[in-house]
């Protein structure tokens, strides 16, 4: 048993900050209904420490709280961390165990017209100082932009014979995302060309456990750089006999 | 306007004759052309509304079935058909929304269209002059209170009656202009819906019925808060010129209008985006309605600090095409954003230099300046610092149109509690911060004078190799943002037509002779 909770400024002291707006008109009934609402949540404690109106009838609060809920830290399975290889090792990993330049193509796909994720990854000059999949002389990589169709995604990959397939998703509003991307994998299976392409989804609110719910071969959410989605590509590869 | 940067007044100059020489080609193109959404808004502007039993606009069942015919002007068909029947514009519509088909009736004779055109023009102009009158009266009586720069704020909830909300409670707040987000993919369709949208992804759509809708709203929230609030849409996509006339009739004060972002951004072929925007900017120069380009676009997909140059090349050319369609700058709000990336030592300084010079160089153009997005981490605490750093260059190099960053950018639409830190936010570095303009001057030869010069060098030698290719040329090579269009590609080219010599569009002419374009007559 290793019991954690958050930490203010003393170990265990279950300190939390919190901001929310309620639907009422800014008054001192609506600031004990913060306070007793910020209890009601499962804090002791609750302090209201600034309330200021929305409008009429919202008001915005900052309170604190102190907790008692903990985590058994040792009862956490978290997602396994990936050792990653560099721009440098993933082109001489290629060159080894693959042959040949393989083949990556990438898109938003849908009516999800936002390209800053995509670009992130496959734009020559990436992102954060971490080069794209563009960049890597063993990779041709292709980045189709937004609003792409699935259909076209996969006549395109095929045309191309690509081995892997990057898709991008920032709109999840109302999970418009989790049919688009049922959709695709569902293409790429009636076409016979699933298991010869290396499928991955990345986006703000994707993970990996999403992504292989969905049929996908892995999720990856924020903080993602091109290596670490050439690592698992080329892995993946290997494992996969795709040369 | 003060002098900041010392430049040399023969660049700006310079970059403004590479802009005609630009785009004097297309103009040439534009004006041998029309599309079905010109004329599906000519449709409008006459009256044309509501929809069939499948949801299809009735302006769109009158183009389907004019196709090659919309080369002679679909009003000349609408206007024949009402003449033929005894119906007026609205009879006519709910007719063909039951199945009558307008192509089938012989024209009668170009009197009597005349004739019969006159009076939809003149409802139109009566209709949009008033609007142009209430706005600028409101404005003129409310002046004293409104922020400055203007406060622009987004909603975004995909319900427009939550939408109306949340704008009533950015105007308590201390908005003062407020842009309803479309749904998601509305610039791909070849239609504009019919109604109120409660269910929209990340927006809701541009209709008719919304934006009265939020009209309706704003102009309560307004008069309670002793403001005119300002409202915005997107005149974007395959509709630019169809929304663009529900704009100027429904009292939008602003349009997302950009004359090569469909092209670009969105992959609407080039020739059909050319026309479109010369039509809806014809409409938006006539309604007074203040124009918002989306230079800021290619600063999110490539580096801020190595592309600088293309948001003041791009801003040239849409001034030009601005100009072609009889809008004054003052309309033109010119955009460009605050992307760098915040680890760039001086970034700051590079911010300013790109704001100030394009203050500068379009001195009486309301500049729309969009906030950092593309380095907003999910670290909320950070992000309203880059907000601040914003907030601060906007104030300092006096940008007109300033779109609030949220604190919650990358993570969710915003709450109704992010737009007030926004507000609350801009609202303490305009008063704390109100005469540091005055009060500063920028070394000769520093970091700021050296970047602004430099940028404006770059954007000569770009523009230089742009006119010496071509626009449709340039953009098939990929010289804007990277992105490669061919000519013939993308979307909804087979919605361009060339204009046959008998082409009749009463609403063109009225809009050329009233803006003057074209003739001096």
């Amino acid at each position: 048993m290793n019991a954690i909770k958050a930490y203010g400024d003393t170990l265990n002291d279950g300190r939390v900050q919190l901001s929310f707006t309620l639907p009422v008109a800014d008054s001192p009934k609506a600031r004990e209904a913060a306070r007793l609402y910020v209890r009601k949540l499962g804090f002791s404690d609750g302090e209201v420490v600034y309330a200021a109106p929305l409008e009429e009838e919202f008001t915005f609060f900052v309170a604190y709280g102190k907790t008692d809920g903990f985590i058994d830290y040792d009862e956490v399975r978290g997602v396994e961390k990936i050792d990653f290889m560099s721009f440098d090792e993933i082109n001489e990993y290629i060159g080894d165990n693959i042959g040949r330049k393989i083949v990556v193509v990438g898109a938003c796909t849908g009516f999800d017209a936002h390209t800053v994720g995509i670009d992130a990854i496959m734009n020559m000059k990436g992102y954060n100082h971490h080069f794209g999949l563009e960049r890597y002389p063993m990779i041709e990589a292709y980045n189709l932009g937004a609003q792409v169709p699935n259909e076209t995604l996969l006549s395109f990959s095929k045309e191309i014979s690509a081995d892997a397939v990057l898709v991008s998703q920032i709109v999840t509003q109302k999970n418009v995302h989790i049919d688009n991307l049922t959709e695709l994998v569902e293409l790429f299976e009636a076409e016979h060309v699933r298991n010869s392409t290396v499928l991955c989804v990345g986006g703000p609110r994707i993970d990996n456990r999403l992504a292989l719910e969905l049929g996908f071969d892995c999720g990856f959410g924020r903080g993602t750089y091109a290596e670490h989605v050439a690592t698992f590509i080329v892995r993946k590869m290997v494992e996969r006999g795709i040369a | 306007m003060k002098d900041m940067l010392g430049l040399e007044i023969k660049k700006g100059n310079k970059a403004r004759c590479l802009a005609e020489a630009i785009v004097g080609p297309v103009r040439e193109y534009i004006s041998r052309h029309t599309t079905v959404s010109v004329e599906r808004a000519s449709l409008r502007l006459c009256g044309v509304d509501g929809m069939d039993q499948e949801g299809t606009p009735v302006p769109n069942i009158m183009a389907n079935q004019l196709k090659a015919k919309t080369e002679h002007g679909a009003v000349r068909y609408l206007l024949g058909a009402c003449l033929k029947k005894g119906m007026s514009v609205d009879e006519m519509s709910r007719a063909v929304a039951d199945g009558f088909d307008i192509s089938s009736v012989e024209i009668p004779d170009m009197a009597l269209l005349e004739e019969e055109a006159r009076k939809y023009v003149e409802r139109m102009k009566t209709l949009v002059l008033e609007n142009r009158k209430l706005r600028a009266e409101k404005i003129l009586k409310y002046k004293s209170n409104e922020n400055s720069p203007l406060l622009y704020v987004i909603v975004a909830t995909g319900n427009i009656y939550e939408d109306a909300r949340q704008a009533e409670a950015a105007v308590f707040q201390g908005a003062d202009i407020v842009a309803v987000i479309r749904t998601t993919a509305q610039s791909l369709l070849d239609y504009v819906p019919f109604g109120a949208t409660t269910e929209g992804f990340g927006g809701t759509y541009a209709t008719g019925e919304n934006f009265r809708i939020m009209r309706k709203t704003l102009d309560i929230a307004g008069e309670k808060a002793g403001k005119y609030i300002r409202l915005v849409n997107y005149a974007s996509g395959l509709c630019m010129p169809e929304i663009a006339a529900l704009g100027a009739t429904e009292r939008l004060d602003m349009m997302l209008n950009d004359s090569m972002y469909g092209v670009l951004f969105r992959d609407i072929n080039m020739y059909r985006t050319f026309v479109d925007q010369h039509f809806s900017r014809l409409i938006s120069s006539y309604a007074d309605i203040i124009i918002n380009t989306g230079e800021d676009n290619y600063l999110t997909t490539a580096d801020a600090f190595e592309k600088g140059y293309t948001v003041l090349a791009s801003q040239f050319i849409n001034e030009r095409f601005a100009f072609d369609a009889g809008m004054p700058s003052r309309l033109q709000g010119l955009g460009h954003a605050f992307e760098m990336d915040p680890d760039i030592p001086d970034g700051f300084l590079y911010e300013i230099a790109q704001a100030q010079l394009v203050r500068e160089l379009f001195p009486e153009c309301p500049l729309k300046y969009m906030p950092p997005t593309k380095h907003m981490s999910g670290n909320i605490f950070k992000g309203y610092v880059m907000n601040t750093m914003f907030n601060l260059v906007a104030k300092l190099t006096g940008q007109e149109i300033v779109l609030l960053g949220m604190l919650t950018e990358a993570i969710h639409t915003p709450f109704m509690q992010d737009r007030y830190l926004a507000i609350e936010n801009a609202r303490y570095i305009l008063s704390n911060t109100a005469s540091l303009s005055d009060e500063i001057i920028f070394r000769d030869g520093g970091i700021v004078q050296k970047r602004a010069s430099e940028v404006m060098d770059r954007t000569l030698d770009f523009l230089g190799s742009v006119a010496e290719r071509g626009l449709f040329e340039s953009i098939e090579a990929g010289m804007f943002a990277d992105i490669k269009r061919s000519a013939s590609g993308g979307k909804g080219l087979e919605g361009v037509f060339e204009k046959s010599p008998d082409y009749w569009n009463p609403f063109e002419i009225m809009l050329k002779e009233e803006l003057c374009i074209g003739g001096t007559k």
